[in-house]
């Protein structure tokens, strides 16, 4: 082989292998990735059932359930509309009623979420990024969530997330 | 006191590594060797003010001193003195003086241990970290200032985030950070080389012990952090592929290609070009990696950062270095010279497809971390890209690269036999296909992934342990002689066996915990008994128990097997009053390289906890795999030839590569 064959054998490799991965790029986006939701976006875009999205907004307040092993139902609320959410398993350390919570799952043919991953994913403030982000949005944000207790120095705010889900559902 | 005292010091610091960033450049432009030897002493002497700096820091968190508005927020005055000193890196302005601290330490060893190098080099090289430690000492002292005051002191601190209150915050941070910060050596050795447009054999044989010791310490880092999410997230799960994850995953992924690239380039003096943009990459995704944990631009399990002028302030300095390094790459790169050729199925060959292969993934890795970042400033729609994208992507190309591993090592130089090193590699196979036909019988058919997967890891691991066996001659030999011969090989062909088989042996710990996990969700009454894999799981009881800053729930599991006792395990609840936060503290119990995992839910009004039991098995495989390949990065850097400060090399690697 010359020089330049061996040359064009390398390039020709690293093309294929290339190409290969940019398929499997687009076709992983394609069918993998998740998009996220509030209650009011479901109810405007008519989510169909068995599509997976990620849920964010406020635990409504008095709308846990616990049922019998573990089962629990709650509503997210984000101000305007609201959605009941149905789960199995164990809650985080962090989910409270009026805070915030994203859940990833999909509707059933009732309209209910059927979560099979709960985050309570929040900083100090109990409000998940993506949730104060869609709230600020639609104006319901208000600025006392925003304030944290005793901020001198404009120092981060601690975020810690805790998931409760059925394995590696991240 | 102390606080003004560290805070003088690391601006003493930076005064240091702005004299150490130009006068340097200068000598080595105009060959004066006073010049380029101010780089030497003020990359020691600013070693030792970023070292008082970080001691000061470490004494007001050990003192409790609450006027200084950094111990007030993540210290207690009842916490631990363990978490007290490792709070000081468990928070934002800590941790970025942790990592010029290790930044400062690097080129502090350079600079003591550099007596090799040509002048002008380590001048350069020297200069070039002293860059990267200036724009890191402004960004602490402009936004991120550890050592402010409060003007009226509280009594009591806020306490340290709960979840970081673990023994694992004093090993995976500084390990991490030695991983990401030590690529900055061979950043710039890079830029230097550019700068100089002068790059030879000599240039890889001293990078590389560099790389080596940073991938060693990246590995070790990522290894600890995925146990540590393991058992304190209490989930059970060890990888999530959490943009932060995925932040270090690269640097890794594009540090090992350079590792593999540098060695072809010491060898044979090829590649060079493409080693130079590894090195850069790899720091450049090392300040990524710091870039997105640090400015909180992604919402995510680590993410204890948010401030939008922090995160403008590191964007710049990733733009200034990736953009000006990359710049300077493509001015310069035209004028090294390009040797060494090689046909394709050979050493090298194997090597550049190792390289293609790793660096691919790696961009997969960045299309999957940055795109919804990339989507939600461009659309506004917000996404999340979780584990099936990866096991989508990342899997198919890491398949072919365990494939093509155990080949690698065995072709020869400039131009191998594929068909002689398929037949050397023949008892790999055979034990692949044991492995697979064992694991698919035992399994009896069930998944039929996971027994094909299992074969791919027993070929690598056979196929590393297969250059030892052959060049040792354990097999065909008598054990003395071959026992000789075993120890006079030289050492970096173990640590390319250990490492090579830690790849396989943490494949066969995935597998089995994906696969053959069990779990248990319940609500247990005291008295009640789960069964989970063969194991019966009963809760004795619950006990309230007093820690020094939390208050816990514990409860008493006895575990048996087959109707025996075997052990007890009490995993808990803990609450943190001072910040009104609650941890799970998973109990763990270790069966050979199984585990059984028990975490603790909400207690209903009837008394019953909910419970979460899982068995794993081989799970400890996961981590064993990467602390053995951390253990081979160990041997191959003992390796003699490789020892920081060997001799300068004989010039007979350039007779070496003569003829096609």
């Amino acid at each position: 082989m010359t020089r330049r064959q061996r040359r064009l054998t390398m390039i020709g490799g690293a093309l294929a292998v290339l190409s290969v991965a940019a398929a499997l790029v687009l076709n992983a986006l394609r069918d993998s990735i998740v998009f996220f939701s509030t209650p009011t976006m479901v109810a405007e875009k008519h989510v169909p059932a068995g599509k997976r999205f990620r849920l964010g907004g406020m635990v409504e307040p008095g709308s846990l359930v616990r049922g019998d092993n573990l089962a629990v139902t709650f509503a997210v609320a984000d101000g305007q509309a609201k959605l009941p959410v149905a789960y199995k398993g164990i809650l985080p350390d962090l989910f409270r009623e009026g805070q915030g919570v994203v859940a990833e799952g999909a509707l059933d043919a009732r309209g209910v979420f059927e979560a099979d991953t709960v985050l309570a994913k929040h900083d100090e403030n109990y409000m998940p990024k993506e949730v104060a982000d869609a709230l600020k949005k639609q104006g319901h944000w208000k600025d006392d969530y925003g304030k944290r207790p005793d901020d001198r120095a404009g120092s981060p705010g601690t975020m810690r997330a805790v998931q409760a889900g059925q394995g590696l559902s991240q | 006191m102390i606080a003004e005292a560290g805070h003088y010091a690391l601006v003493l610091a930076l005064a240091l590594a702005l004299i150490q960033s130009t006068l340097p450049v200068l000598g080595a432009r105009w060959r004066d060797p006073a010049l380029m030897s101010v780089a030497r002493s003020t990359a020691l002497a600013q070693l030792l003010f970023v070292a008082l700096s970080f001691a000061a820091l470490v004494t007001l968190h050990v003192t409790s001193d609450f006027s200084v508005v950094n111990v007030y927020e993540n210290s207690h005055s009842l916490k631990p003195l363990i978490y007290k000193i490792t709070g000081v890196w468990g928070n934002h302005e800590g941790s970025m003086l942790l990592w010029v601290s290790i930044l400062a330490l690097f080129g502090g060893l350079v600079a003591a241990f550099g007596q090799n190098l040509p002048m002008a080099l380590r001048a350069l090289v020297l200069a070039v970290q002293a860059w990267i430690a200036s724009a890191f000492y402004l960004f602490i002292l402009i936004t991120s200032n550890p050592f402010l005051r409060i003007a009226e002191p509280p009594i009591e601190g806020r306490d340290l985030n709960p979840v970081l209150q673990d023994i694992g915050l004093a090993v995976h941070p500084p390990m991490l950070y030695l991983g990401y910060v030590g690529f900055s050596i061979s950043f710039s050795f890079a830029v230097a080389a550019l700068i100089e447009g002068r790059i030879d054999a000599a240039w890889a044989r001293w990078v590389r012990p560099w790389t080596l010791m940073a991938w060693i310490f990246l590995t070790l880092g990522i290894a600890m952090g995925s146990y540590w999410a393991y058992y304190e997230l209490g989930w059970g799960g060890w990888w999530f592929w959490d943009p932060v994850e995925n932040a270090s995953l690269m640097p890794w992924l594009a540090g090992t290609a350079l590792l593999h690239s540098a060695v072809v380039m010491e060898k044979r003096n090829a590649l060079k070009v493409w080693t130079i943009l590894l090195a850069i990459l790899t720091f450049s995704l090392s300040l990524l990696g710091t870039f997105l944990v640090r400015s909180g631009v992604l919402t995510s399990v680590h993410a204890f950062a948010t401030d939008p002028t922090r995160g403008v302030f590191i964007l710049l300095i990733l733009c200034i270095f990736i953009g000006g390094s990359l710049s300077l790459f493509a001015w310069r790169a035209s004028a090294l010279k390009q040797g060494g050729l090689f046909a394709p199925i050979s050493r090298e060959g194997a090597l550049v497809l190792n390289n293609l292969l790793l660096t691919t993934a790696c961009a997969t890795v960045f299309v999957g971390t940055l795109y919804p970042l990339g989507l939600e400033v461009l659309t506004g729609e917000k996404i999340s890209v979780g584990a099936p994208f990866f096991n989508l992507t990342f899997g198919p190309l890491f398949l072919p690269l365990m494939i093509a591993m155990p080949f690698g090592p065995l072709l020869a130089w400039k131009r191998g036999d594929l068909l002689g090193v398929a037949q050397r590699l023949t008892a790999a196979g055979v034990a692949a296909l044991l492995a697979v036909a064992l694991v698919w019988a035992w399994a009896r058919g069930g998944a039929t992934l996971a027994p094909l997967a299992i074969g791919l890891a027993v070929f690598v691991i056979a196929g590393a342990l297969n250059d030892i066996v052959e060049r040792s001659g354990v097999l065909r030999l008598p054990l003395a002689s071959a026992i000789s011969r075993a120890r006079g090989l030289p050492r970096s062909t173990w640590g390319t066996m250990f490492a090579h088989a830690g790849i396989g042996i943490a494949l066969i710990g995935i597998v089995c915990e994906t696969t053959w996990n069990s779990e248990y969700i319940g609500s247990m009454q005291p008295g009640d008994v789960a069964k989970v894999a063969g194991y019966e799981l009963k809760l004795d009881g619950v006990t309230q128990r007093k820690g020094p800053n939390f208050s816990e729930m514990v409860a008493h599991f006895d575990v048996g097997l087959d109707g025996r006792p075997l052990s007890a395990m009490t995993p808990s609840k803990r609450n943190y009053p001072a910040r009104g936060s609650s941890t799970t503290e998973a109990a763990l119990l270790s069966r050979g390289a199984s585990q059984l995992y028990i975490s603790l839910g909400d207690t209903a009004a009837n008394g019953a906890v909910a419970v979460r039991i899982y068995h794993k098995p081989m799970v400890l495989l996961i981590w064993f795999g990467p602390v053995l390949m951390a253990f081979g990065g160990l041997l191959s850097l003992s390796d003699r030839r490789l020892r920081v400060g060997a001799p300068k090399p004989a010039r007979t690697v350039r007779g070496l590569q003569a003829a096609e």
